[in-house]
């Protein structure tokens, strides 16, 4: 298959990740979103590895992986706490840092 | 010893360290007499060292310096401190120290009944007016000359509003540091500019500049006038004189001290220190002469007017000034240091025999006393030997000083001048017999209910009267056989004049105040537009209120208005702008995470836009 067509695939799955982001209000969903991003870039990144045949793509993803796991389960728990807190996990009403 | 610096040296830091150990020691200063007894210890210390460098100076001749560089600067020290005697400044330093420890000793007397931590403060300010004075005398440079120009200033301040609690004594001290500060403005500026001129501060150097001619000329009239302004403060010449006066709240020894003896001429010492420079100016040398001839006959004709004992003295110092500063000014320093010295002997013995008088009667108005010769017949004599002196009486300390100064107005060539200054020692011999024939003579005016009879001062009083009489009558015998040698040729006619006019003043004292043979009313009527305007000071307070109130307190609003709504108002729209723009910013700040994904989506877009915007 062409380069172009792992880009689009990247493309269409940041889109719908970012799509989640902006229009979700329950956090969780908002994280989904996020994971959906990172894992379009490290589709970006695999698939620029192979076509120009450079290890160090593989490598760099090979990290970021992990490190997206320990995100979601950073985030998650600070939703849970923030959960507790306030009884509440929708974006919209945790606006304490509103001016 | 054959340096007189080092002597001068001790003289000048005795009374530092009695001033130190004072202001330190709280429970010495506080407990009164011992403080007192300390204070005059190291008085007569410094007066035996001022002396044993007179004696030094005197014998050696030329100048002698001790001196710490000061002010490091890359150029190497930018001034000095320390002492440089000659001849002159010994005989200023012996009459400095004498007269502050006769004065110190008398005030032992005269302020017998004050309580105890209010005569420790007197004598730490003494010792400190000790030390300033005696550091002004001996400065080498016009730097350490200005310091304790300010020190003596401060001294004079505090002492004038000794007894604070009184209004008018704090109001005159506060008139008497305002206005001589107006004067030594002045004086900053020209030593300033000065330096900006030759380059430094130090005398020697400038004299050595100015007998070899290097001094540039341009500009240096300005220069003398700054310095002359500040000179003019401190020994109150016309228009300043108008503070001394009133520095008559005082304690008297304090008057006698600062305001007669030694603070006062600091200003025509200054000049006298610096004649050479004034030479290269005649135009200030000129204003010099006229000024202080007009001073010495203004002061004169207030004096006749004044019924306050204190005030009579203060005006005939004024006058005495003005003479000094008229010989300066025609050209001869040496006249005017001569009058200084003299004249700082017998206004001294003026002041504290008025002193013994007032201590004895309780009041200043010679109205009030009257007939105390019989009642005080030491304080009698020597005030009358004073008075002799003041008058020009030969004999008697002031004659050769005062002819001296006439001779020398006329040398200069300043006839207007001389006129003015025979006038005003004329109306000085009458003056001042009015005081003596009120006082002393005629009859005892006891109406006023004081309790105690008055009589002679206690002996710490008594001694240092005597010893100022005894001083001023040796003076005149001594002129009288060894004249110092005159810069000038005296005219043959000029002293049977001047002892002429003086007993002529006398004479008319005595005929109005003692045989009554003219009556004062009518003396009085015949001089109503001078003597109404004299009982007003001739408007010169009242000017001088004109000015500071109408003048400066109206630029004083100006300014205050232009700050508060101006300068002010400006900064004020300023902010009030930047807190209105930031309340309406604010609300950009909505909290809510997902708005701030917007924001950052639309900043990517846009740089992404803009870098690859076609160019």
């Amino acid at each position: 298959m062409p380069l172009s067509a792992y880009l689009t695939l990247a493309a269409v799955l940041f889109a719908v990740g970012f799509f989640g982001v902006v229009t979700r209000r329950n956090t969780v969903g908002i994280l989904l979103g996020i994971e959906l991003m990172l894992n379009a870039v490290n589709i970006n990144l695999v698939a620029f590895a192979r076509y120009n045949a450079d290890i160090v793509g593989m490598l760099f993803t090979s990290f970021t992986i992990p490190i997206t796991v320990a995100e979601v389960a950073l985030g998650l728990a600070i939703v849970i706490l923030m959960f507790r807190m306030k009884r509440t996990a929708v974006a919209d009403h945790l606006d304490i840092l509103k001016g | 010893m054959t340096d007189p610096a080092l002597p001068a040296l001790i003289a000048l830091l005795l009374p530092a360290g009695a001033f130190v150990i004072l202001a330190v020691v709280a429970p010495l200063r506080r407990s009164g007499r011992p403080a007192a007894y300390l204070s005059v210890l190291f008085a007569a210390g410094a007066l035996a060292a001022a002396l044993a460098s007179l004696r030094v100076a005197s014998a050696s001749g030329g100048f002698s310096s001790w001196l710490w560089a000061w002010i490091p600067t890359e150029a190497g020290p930018l001034t000095s401190v320390g002492v440089l005697a000659d001849g002159d400044s010994a005989l200023m330093l012996v009459l400095v120290a004498l007269v502050s420890f006769l004065v110190q000793v008398y005030s032992l007397g005269y302020l017998s009944d004050e309580p105890a931590p209010s005569l420790g403060r007197y004598y730490t300010y003494q010792s400190l007016f000790a030390f300033s004075m005696m550091g002004l005398v001996l400065a080498p440079n016009f730097v350490q000359l200005f310091i304790n120009w300010e020190l003596v200033g401060l001294c004079s301040y505090l002492l004038i509003g000794y007894w604070y609690p009184r209004p008018e004594a704090a109001r005159a001290a506060v008139k008497a540091f305002w206005i001589t500060k107006a004067g030594d403005v002045g004086f900053l500026i020209g030593i300033v500019l000065l330096w900006r001129q030759a380059g430094t501060f130090d005398f020697l150097e400038l004299l050595s500049l100015t007998e070899s001619g290097l001094m540039p000329l341009a500009g240096l009239g300005v220069i003398t006038f700054c310095i002359y302004l500040g000179a003019s403060g401190k020994s109150a010449q016309f228009p300043f004189h108008i503070w001394l006066p009133d520095a008559m709240e005082g304690p008297t020894p304090v008057s006698a001290l600062i305001h007669a003896a030694t603070m006062v001429t600091a200003g025509v010492y200054l000049l006298t220190r610096t004649v050479w420079l004034f030479r290269l100016t005649p135009d200030v040398m000129q204003i010099i002469a006229w000024n202080g001839a007009f001073t010495a006959l203004l002061a004169a004709v207030l004096a006749c007017v004044q019924t306050d004992i204190k005030r009579v003295l203060a005006y005939s110092t004024v006058s005495q000034l003005g003479y000094m500063m008229a010989a300066i000014g025609a050209g001869f320093a040496s006249a005017g240091f001569l009058h200084l010295l003299t004249h700082g002997i017998f206004k001294a013995l003026l002041f504290l025999g008025a002193g013994a008088v007032i201590h004895a009667v309780g009041t200043n108005d010679i109205f009030q006393m009257g007939g105390l010769g019989r009642k005080m017949p030491q304080t009698t004599i020597v005030f009358v030997v004073g008075t002799l002196s003041l008058a020009g009486i030969p004999f008697f300390g002031g004659f050769f000083s005062k002819e001296e100064i006439l001779g020398a107005t006329l040398a200069g060539g300043f006839p207007g001048p001389f006129a003015m200054l025979l006038v005003g020692a004329f109306l000085t011999a009458f003056y001042m017999f009015r005081v003596v024939f009120i006082t002393f003579a005629g009859a005892p005016a006891g109406a006023h209910g004081h309790e105690h009879h008055p009589h002679d001062a206690p002996f710490s009083m008594a001694l240092p009267l005597w010893i100022l009489a005894v001083l001023s009558l040796g003076a005149g015998i001594l002129f009288a056989f060894w004249h110092p040698k005159a810069e000038f040729e005296t005219l043959g006619w000029l002293t049977p004049t001047a002892v002429l006019v003086a007993l002529a003043g006398i004479a008319l004292a005595y005929l109005v105040y003692q045989r009554r043979v003219i009556s004062a009313e009518s003396l009085a009527r015949a001089f109503t537009p001078i003597r109404v305007a004299a009982l007003r000071r001739f408007w010169l307070d009242d000017l001088f209120a004109f000015v500071y109130r109408g003048l400066m307190l109206t630029l004083s609003r100006l300014v205050g208005w232009i700050d508060r709504y101006l300068v002010d108002g400006v900064l004020n729209v300023l902010s009030a702008w930047t807190l209105m723009a930031g309340d309406r910013l604010r609300h950009l700040q909505s909290g809510r995470a997902q708005d701030y994904v917007y924001g950052i989506a639309l900043g990517v877009l846009l740089l992404m836009l803009w870098t690859r915007w076609p160019r």
